[in-house]
């Protein structure tokens, strides 16, 4: 390896990416790492999708046909961690990656080594993960949430999972440090913190989640390896623990982690719809308000997943209340997109389509999640197709549209072409059609007592389960679109001007398309 | 299919001002047959209309905005971004919604939480994966365990239609049979990992945690049949533990307890399995092989079937096979206490207490000459009872 | 925020990957060892991960002495440091957190103190069971078992750890007057107070081993006990050999009274080590 010297601070790698394929492998440089992030994105997704397919396909009909029930438990497992640790998470970081150092005028990221780190920990703890899928035994099958005593029970995969889990921890740590990192000390000179866009906002935000859960995440599991292996009883009554307690660290952790996968989103949306509506934003400083707000209460709301496990009547009140009150700074949010909407002269390209989307249906969501929150009605809601019902919506027309708006709003910026616009709109209007086909239908099998997490069921569900496989499938296939759309935008097509949109505005749009493998060598003035 | 058909209903009865709901189907939540469920059912409700209208205004100034504020339309923007006024009103508006919602809702909280005076105490334990029901006044106790043409039916290829059951994977061996018209307590507890008693009819959803007890009242005010299911996930057969409640009228539960008490209070671990109950229960006496073989079989298939799978074979990485186990064709003492005590920190819970003697005996042998096991010894009730 | 003229951007390295690869061999051999596989792979991975850790930091070290940073990076590296002992705090805070929660839960469920099913748990399950902490369960895990007094060992090493934040102090100060060789001074004293720290705790886990009967098993006692003093323990092991290595740095001339992060961020380590100690020594040996 070369001995560093003061001559290597401005080697070739100042001007351009570096010849061949380690290239990747030994990158700094945050759009090339970025790359890498949404790349392995885009490909957990289709796997993580798959096992959606595969719950969906076996719930297609009521009695057993394809699958073992255990299996069927670990696809739910496997399905939940891959697409939050796998899909949303690492997509929202390869934004952060590409965007952050732009919009505040940086050069890159803060640690760009510690940075390519944090990206090439990712497929290793994936590896970790799906392996355990062909161990004897199979995969972990007690639920993404990992409750004790059940999660104790898995055969060889524990250990593997506990690790993966870990694994993913160390990446995330080291990424949020990072973006903090940058948001604080790369920014140029005049981009005050309240200058900053939204995105970089709620990333820091997010950013500061991450690093206060995680570890709490990684205790808890710590606790799970312990107690299989090492004989401590954390989660045993018999040695004066509690299974209980698992669920109130987990959740700890669980509760923020919801906000870490839509905070971003937020940033997302609050940049695409002021360029569609060629209007600035409104409410800027309240937003900001409003998503520390959120980051804060989130801390405190944690056992509304834990309603019924016998809280003491004054801890499920304040539960309840605290949860509730999470809406009003959520609202805030929603009606300032609203008013940016209002009185401004609006197109409808593919990114504001998705945004659209987002709006209304994350409301849903929202609203359905505020239903949750009333204890009295969740203790009938609760572990019911209802929930799926609720974090879906959140989740996919969320997190998800909140991605892909981002992909077809920043995509010429990075790869300097146009997407083409038409297949962006059928993908759209196809994806939104067969989500709510998706599911919809899960809001009524929830309220008329389906369980979650179980592989087959009573005959009176069996209408409303078959629509919502049709819907599955629809929704699946139609992500092929995104995908044809994505690398046929790679290729080529039409070229992008350094604007892009019309009303857009930010330092990203500032530099030509595609975006210079550096960006900023010396810091640009800020207004 | 019949949807298709019930989408039609729905817009036909939307059309004519009927409840919408109703022609869906099974799309909302059951009134019950509680105060409390039903108290839980307004709250439903109230909150999901509460939130119909606010998605209603949000996103009709929304699609007003994108319908007319559109560029196409010839729309210039506007130049305003900030309002401290409007702001303050959407934080207090919608503030004083959520008081509205959290007044009625701590009430019926309150009420739910008040398991004082009761009538009739149950207890209920959740196994892997069947329940079990002890009335704690009477002493009467027995397992539950979903109904053995339905266990059949759902294996993976049974080729059974599963249409064919009014109730499918809603069906058990022993209900539990309460009286309307009394406060019963529920004492939820589990012996392996956490599960959850839900009959939404009654409005309760109660974790059973082993190791602690937790508790839950009803107070049925209907006779009926009321079906639930186990609501938190507790393994591979999860899905397979339902709940049937049958409430009948005071006197006719009296004379139920009546009949079963006498058998049921006496033995401590007189609990006993679906198998076999009636037949010859002593202990004492020397067994047959051909006999014992003939008692475990039945045994097997409602106790151990579920992990171990009914020919035997168990579910490799996580259930042991039986045929040809080094434990079960190994030596006699080992697979007692395999059964008997259970295997630390597994799925492989004691069966002390869910097995009789003879049953345990007779399990026991089955294994060791089934499955191609040629031990050929036999295992003696008496050497169970002595262990006891 | 500071106001570079120019930016710096360190070149690619490939330490990265090599981590990942050592980590992912580590983490996969310690699974395969705790399934009742060997230890060979883990053995590897470990190995790899010191080799990668010393060669990277070799490299910084190297550009660093060399100059090549700007002042922001300085900046970028200290704001690393401090949110990663952020985490370590949170780390730690949900091991306190089973702690307080098995001592003001779970321990008065099991005895039948609190509303809902808490007087039934303890009839119906563990009646006769009485809590007081420490206790090892309603089921008396582990069997007969002597608390571990704060009196003795833990006292003693209460002093040494703040008394080595002290001569830790002294030593930053030395550096910040350009003094090098009364830092390594004051250093190799924080460092042998760090070992010795190590050492009586080793010699404190025998004693409960062999004396005491309190063992991990000890029931949600011994759990708690072990796991919240033992990644504690390690945390100051990793934390004298960073200061043993800044020590060494020291006596090959690294480090000037404005250049000497790495100095900085290893006594920050530390004074977080130390921190922690006192939650322990209040929390879970005194009261
Ligand atoms: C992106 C992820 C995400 C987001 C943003 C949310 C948002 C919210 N969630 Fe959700 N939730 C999940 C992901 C998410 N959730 C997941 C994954 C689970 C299940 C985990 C598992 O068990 O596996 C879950 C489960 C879950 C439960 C537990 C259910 C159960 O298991 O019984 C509850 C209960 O309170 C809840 C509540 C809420 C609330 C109140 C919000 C609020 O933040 C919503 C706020 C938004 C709005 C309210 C809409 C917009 C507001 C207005 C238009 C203003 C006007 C409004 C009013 C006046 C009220 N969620
Ligand atoms: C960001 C998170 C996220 C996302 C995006 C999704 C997306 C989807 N989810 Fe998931 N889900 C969760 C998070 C998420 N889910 C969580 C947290 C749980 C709870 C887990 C638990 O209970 O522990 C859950 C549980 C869950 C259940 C309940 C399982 C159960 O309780 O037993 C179901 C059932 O329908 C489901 C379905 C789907 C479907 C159909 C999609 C679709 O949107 C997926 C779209 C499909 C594709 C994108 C596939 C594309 C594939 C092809 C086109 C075919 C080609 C295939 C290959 C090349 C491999 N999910
Ligand atoms: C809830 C699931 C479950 C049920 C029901 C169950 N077992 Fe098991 N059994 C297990 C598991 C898991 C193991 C493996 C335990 C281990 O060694 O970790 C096991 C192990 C065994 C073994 C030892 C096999 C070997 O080769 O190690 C025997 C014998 C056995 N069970 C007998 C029975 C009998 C008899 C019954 C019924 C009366 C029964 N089991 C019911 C889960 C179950
Ligand atoms: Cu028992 Cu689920
Ligand atoms: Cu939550």
């Amino acid at each position: 390896m070369s001995t560093a010297t003061a001559e290597h601070h401005d080697h070739d790698d100042h001007h351009g990416p570096a010849k061949g394929w380690t290239r990747w492998l030994y990158t700094t440089n945050h759009k090339d790492i970025g790359t890498l992030y949404l790349l392995f994105s885009l490909v957990m997704f289709f796997i993580g999708g798959g096992m959606a397919l595969i719950i969906r396909a076996e719930l297609f009909q009521p009695g057993l046909q394809m699958v073992d029930p255990l299996f069927f438990n670990s696809m739910t497992t496997m399905h939940a961690l891959v697409m939050i640790f796998g899909v949303v998470m690492p997509a929202f970081v390869g934004l952060a990656n590409w965007m952050i150092p732009m919009m505040i005028g940086g050069p890159d990221m803060a640690l760009p080594r510690l940075n390519n780190w944090s990206f090439w920990i990712m497929p290793f703890a994936f590896l970790l993960l799906l392996s355990t899928l062909f161990m004897e035994g199979g995969g972990p099958a007690g639920g993404w949430t990992l409750y004790a005593p059940l999660s104790l029970q898995g055969g060889d995969n524990l250990a593997f999972v506990i690790f993966a889990i870990h694994f993913m921890g160390i990446s995330s740590v080291m990424g949020s440090i990072n973006i903090v990192a940058t948001i604080f000390n790369m920014r140029a000179p005049g981009m005050t913190l309240m200058k900053m866009p939204l995105f970089v906002w709620t990333w820091l935000i997010t950013a500061y989640l991450l690093i206060a859960v995680i570890p709490v995440l990684a205790g808890a599991v710590t606790m799970l390896l312990t107690d299989r292996y090492f004989g401590t009883s954390f989660f045993s009554a018999a040695g004066g623990g509690d299974p209980v307690m698992f669920q109130h660290i987990f959740w700890f952790f669980g509760h923020p982690e919801v906000y870490i996968l839509i905070l971003p989103a937020f940033g997302i949306i609050s940049s695409i719809i002021p360029t569609f509506a060629r209007k600035p934003l409104f409410g800027y400083a309240s937003m900001v308000y409003a998503t520390a707000s959120i980051a804060f209460l989130s801390f405190i709301v944690w056992a509304h997943h834990m309603f019924t496990v016998g809280m003491p009547l004054a801890g499920e009140m304040f539960f309840m209340f605290a949860t509730m009150m999470i809406s009003v700074p959520t609202g805030v949010k929603v009606f300032n997109w609203i008013a940016t909407m209002w009185r401004g002269s609006m197109t409808f390209e593919t990114p504001m389509l998705f945004a659209i989307g987002f709006l209304v249906m994350f409301t849903i969501g929202g609203l359905s999640g505020l239903m949750l929150a009333i204890t009295p009605a969740d203790i009938q809601y609760h572990d019911t197709y209802f929930v799926v019902a609720h974090f879906h919506y959140v989740l996919v027309p969320g997190a998800i549209y909140s991605i892909m708006a981002a992909t077809y709003y920043w995509m010429p910026k990075w790869t300097g072409n146009m997407y083409d616009e038409k297949w962006g709109k059928i993908h759209f209007w196809v994806s939104t059609v067969f989500l709510n086909v998706l599911f919809f239908p899960m809001h009524f099998v929830g309220l008329a007592g389906m369980p979650r997490r179980i592989p087959d069921y009573s005959m009176q569900f069996a209408d409303w389960n078959a629509v919502a496989t049709i819907g599955a499938f629809g929704f699946g296939f139609s992500q092929l679109i995104f995908v044809y759309v994505v690398l046929k935008c790679m290729k080529g097509g039409e070229k992008a001007t350094t604007e892009v949109w019309e009303g857009a505005d930010g330092l990203e749009w500032t530099v030509p398309s595609p975006a210079p493998y550096h960006t900023f060598e010396t810091p640009p003035p800020i207004r | 299919m019949l949807f298709v058909l019930r989408w039609l209903g729905v817009v036909s009865a939307a059309l004519a001002g009927q409840n919408a709901f109703a022609a869906l189907g099974d799309v909302n939540m059951t009134v019950g047959v509680t105060p409390i469920s039903q108290e839980v059912y307004g709250l439903h409700m109230l909150i999901f209309w509460i939130c119909c209208v606010i998605g209603a205004l949000v996103f009709a100034v929304m699609f007003y905005s994108i319908f007319k504020h559109r560029k196409s339309k010839g729309a210039k923007a506007a130049d305003f971004h900030e309002s401290t006024m409007v702001e303050i009103v959407w934080t207090a508006v919608p503030l004083i919604i959520l008081v509205a919602m959290a007044i009625p809702a701590a009430r019926t909280l309150i009420a739910m939480e008040d398991t004082s005076n009761a009538d009739v105490t149950v207890k209920v334990t959740g196994y892997q994966w069947k329940w079990h029901y002890e009335y704690l006044d009477s002493g009467v106790s027995f397992f539950s365990s979903l109904d053995a043409e339905h266990a059949a039916a759902r294996q993976v290829g049974s080729g059974v239609d599963v249409s064919q059951f009014e109730h499918y994977l809603k069906e058990v061996d022993n209900p539990l049979v309460l009286p309307v018209g009394k406060k019963v307590r529920f004492l939820h507890t589990a012996s392996d990992v956490i599960h959850s008693w839900w009959v939404p009819d009654l409005a309760v959803k109660k974790d059973a945690i082993p190791g602690f007890i937790n508790e839950n009242w009803a107070l049925i005010e209907q006779e009926g049949v009321y079906r639930g299911k186990c609501a938190e996930l507790c393994g591979r057969d999860h899905g397979f533990m339902p709940i049937v409640v049958n409430a009948v009228s005071e006197e006719e539960f009296d004379a139920w307890i009546a009949e079963r008490a006498p058998v049921e209070t006496m033995a401590d671990a007189g609990a006993q399995t679906v198998a076999a109950t009636t037949e010859d229960d002593d202990a004492d006496r020397e067994w047959a092989l051909e006999e014992l073989m003939a008692r475990g079989e039945p045994v097997y298939a409602a106790a151990c079937a579920a992990c171990h799978q009914a020919n035997g074979q168990g579910v490799p990485g996580a259930f042991p096979a039986i045929a040809g186990s080094a434990v079960v064709t190994g030596p006699v003492d080992a697979h007692i206490k395999t059964v008997y005590v259970g295997v630390a920190g597994s799925a492989m819970g004691s069966f002390a207490n869910q097995l009789n003697d003879v049953d345990m005996a007779a399990v026991l042998t089955y294994q060791r000459n089934a499955f191609g096991n040629t031990v050929g010894d036999t295992i003696q009730p008496a050497a169970i009872k002595a262990l006891r | 925020m500071s106001s570079p003229s120019t930016y710096y951007i360190p070149h690619e390295a490939k330490w990265p990957i090599v981590g990942s690869i050592a980590l992912f061999a580590f983490f996969a051999g310690f699974a395969f060892l705790l399934n009742g596989g060997g230890w060979i792979i883990m053995a590897l991975g470990a190995a790899l991960l010191i080799y990668m850790m010393v060669r990277w930091f070799g490299d910084v070290i190297t550009e660093s002495e060399n100059g090549t940073y700007s002042p922001q990076v300085d900046v970028s590296f200290r704001m690393a440091m401090m949110w990663f002992i952020f985490s370590e705090v949170m780390f730690f805070g949900a091991f306190f957190g089973a702690l307080f929660y098995a001592r003001v839960f779970s321990g008065p469920w099991l005895s039948g103190l609190g509303e809902g099913g808490a007087a039934a748990t303890n009839a119906v399950l563990w009646s006769g069971f009485d809590y007081v902490w420490p206790t090892n369960g309603p089921a008396a895990l582990g069997g007969e078992y002597a608390k571990m007094g704060w009196f003795g060992l833990p006292v003693i090493n209460t002093l040494i750890l703040l008394t080595s934040g002290v001569t830790c102090t002294i030593a930053h100060h030395a550096i910040k007057e350009g003094n090098r060789q009364k830092m390594v001074r004051w250093l190799l004293a924080t460092v042998v107070l760090g070992f010795l720290f190590v050492g009586l705790q080793a010699l404190e886990y025998w004693e409960a081993y062999s004396h005491l009967n309190l063992k991990l098993t000890t029931g949600i006692y011994g759990s708690t006990f072990f796991m919240l003093t033992g990644f504690h323990g390690f945390h100051v092991t990793m934390g004298a050999i960073i200061l043993l290595v800044v020590m060494l740095r020291g006596t090959r001339k690294h480090f000037s009274a404005t250049n000497h992060f790495a100095f900085e961020a290893a006594a920050w380590y530390w004074h977080f080590v130390d921190v922690v100690w006192l939650g322990l020594f209040i929390f879970v040996y005194i009261l």
